[in-house]
């Protein structure tokens, strides 16, 4: 089991709230995903020329320091570096592909946790309310956020098994569910490029929509196609750039309540953590249907 | 009256209550519950719950006697198990709602989503609006009335049970097959639809959906598949 919360902003007045009111909707998922738990915030979008990356640092003791050092001898005086906990943001006017191959090849101790313009991984073992603390995002102003709690059924729980995992540019998944067929798919997916860190069956969902946009499909297109090769039960949330989408298996084990008011949408696995949003009361809610996709924003 | 607030009271303080006689013929209040989960489970006495707002998990859950009012939609498992009374909700019920339910009469003013009235054995279920796919799988006794649409496989494997449905079923389920309407059902249905104080209905939309009865007995030409 695990819990799934969506929030994104449709008026400015709430942004600088977002964060608060997602921190609310996510310790409410606290019974369904104690383990752990991660957050994808949208927020502070960079110039059109730079590129934000999201690092956690292997060791939680590391001094951000000298990797800052190379950030600057490598991108320039210009390259901003922000640790927060064992995680660092880095903003930096370079191409994102040589970026994120130089993190890559160049600073084994750290890994990407997102990259794009606007998007932040921040994931953690631990109780999700723990986990708000330590990175603070309650304080934070955003646009949107996803945010997920675990709670480990098929594989282990470490922060590389924990979501949202990134799935491209300003992309992530976080997963409700279990997927049967995650390791041939792994496989097949591996023997095409794709990359995956663990063995996790919600990160083949990320890296099989990673490898279909890859091929120039569309978020649509690759959830639509995700609905005929991946086996198993899910209710995903995936946020993009401006907004965010839902899907739930064609069986629809797995909750899910949309709801939506003038000033925000909001998903979550369940009805008591939109409870928290001012207005939920009189909010239009209503459960998505099996094999729906579902999506806010642009993209 | 009592009122609970369950943004102050917790919700075993509101069970506990509605398990004794202490709130036999009383009328009770519950408030902001917030879509917690169990509220109002295991009522043993009859009394009135009216509770005004959405409610989480397993509402009215193994309900005896008790009369509930959900002035709000419920999240999955209403009135699982329940063995008597009524659960009446005014908006719409998610998953399984009346999953294996003995007795009693369940009123979703709404919709109910997948697999309403599973395995249900001898409640009777009035839906207003629409139902989700898988409802009345495995459904061994008891009515489901629908005034709106059933999802896909509808009554897959049923037994006795009996559903009256005003609108279309995407599909029929395994061995579930539309069968005649005959006075005696549409008595029944109208006995129905007025212990759901519903009305404005037309029986003579409804058409009635039951077992084939193939899939009860071992058939012999089947022998060579063992």
């Amino acid at each position: 089991m695990c819990g799934i919360i969506g929030l994104y902003s449709k008026t400015p007045e709430l942004e600088s709230k977002l964060g608060q009111l997602a921190c609310d909707m996510l310790r409410q998922m606290t019974d369904r995903g104690p383990d752990s738990a991660g957050f994808a915030i949208y927020r502070d979008q960079v110039e059109d020329n730079q590129v934000k990356v999201t690092l956690r640092l292997l060791d939680d003791q590391a001094d951000i320091e000298p990797i800052r050092s190379r950030f600057a001898d490598k991108f320039g005086e210009s390259a901003r570096v922000e640790q927060n906990a064992n995680h660092a943001v880095a903003v930096l006017a370079a191409d994102k592909q040589s970026v994120a191959d130089w993190i890559k090849s160049e600073l084994p101790e750290c890994v990407i946790t997102s990259i794009g313009s606007a998007i932040e991984i921040y994931k953690e073992k631990g109780l999700p309310g723990d986990v708000i603390d330590q990175f603070g995002f309650e304080a934070m102003a955003a646009t949107h956020a996803l945010g997920h709690t675990r709670m480990a059924t098929e594989s282990a729980v470490t922060t590389e098994h924990s979501h949202p995992f990134s799935t491209g540019l300003d992309l992530c998944l976080v997963h409700n569910g279990s997927l049967s067929n995650h390791n041939q798919l792994r496989e097949k997916l591996r023997k095409d490029g794709v990359e995956f860190q663990t063995d996790n069956d919600s990160e083949v969902a990320a890296g099989y929509l990673t490898w279909q946009l890859g091929r120039g499909a569309t978020l649509k297109q690759a959830l639509e196609a995700a609905l005929e090769d991946l086996d198993g039960f899910y209710t995903f949330a995936i946020g993009t750039k401006k907004g965010f989408a839902v899907l739930r298996d064609p069986i629809a084990c797995k909750p899910a309540v949309i709801a939506e008011t003038d000033d925000w949408v909001a998903m979550s696995s369940e009805y008591r953590a939109i409870a928290q949003l001012p207005g939920s009361e009189a909010a239009k809610i209503w459960e998505p249907e099996p094999a729906t996709i579902y999506s806010w924003g642009d993209d | 009256m009592n009122t609970f607030d369950l943004a102050n009271e917790s919700v075993r303080q509101l069970n506990q209550t509605l398990h004794s006689n202490q709130c036999k013929d009383a009328e009770i209040a519950v408030i902001n519950p917030g879509g917690k989960h169990s509220i109002a489970v295991g009522a043993m006495v009859n009394c009135q719950v009216n509770i005004d707002g959405h409610v989480g998990y397993y509402c009215a859950g193994m309900n005896q006697q008790a009369d509930i009012v959900i002035n709000g939609n419920a999240g999955p498992g209403l009135a699982e198990n329940m063995m008597s009374g009524t659960v009446r909700v005014k908006g719409n019920a998610s998953q399984y709602c009346a999953a294996t339910a003995h007795g009693g009469l369940l009123v979703v003013e709404g919709d109910a989503a997948a697999r309403c009235g599973i395995s249900m054995k001898g409640i009777d279920i009035v839906v207003q609006g629409s139902i989700g796919h898988m409802s009345a799988f495995m459904a061994q006794t008891g009515r489901l009335v629908v005034f709106g649409d059933a999802g896909d496989a509808l009554g897959d494997s049923i037994y006795e049970a009996r559903i009256y449905l005003q609108g279309q079923p995407k599909s029929l389920g395994s061995d579930c097959i539309e069968k005649p309407m005959n006075d005696e059902h549409k008595q029944e249905l109208g006995e129905l639809l007025a212990r759901a104080n519903s009305t404005g209905v037309d029986i003579s939309n409804f058409r009635r959906y039951g077992s084939a009865r193939e899939l009860y007995n071992f058939k012999v030409d089947n022998l060579s598949a063992y």
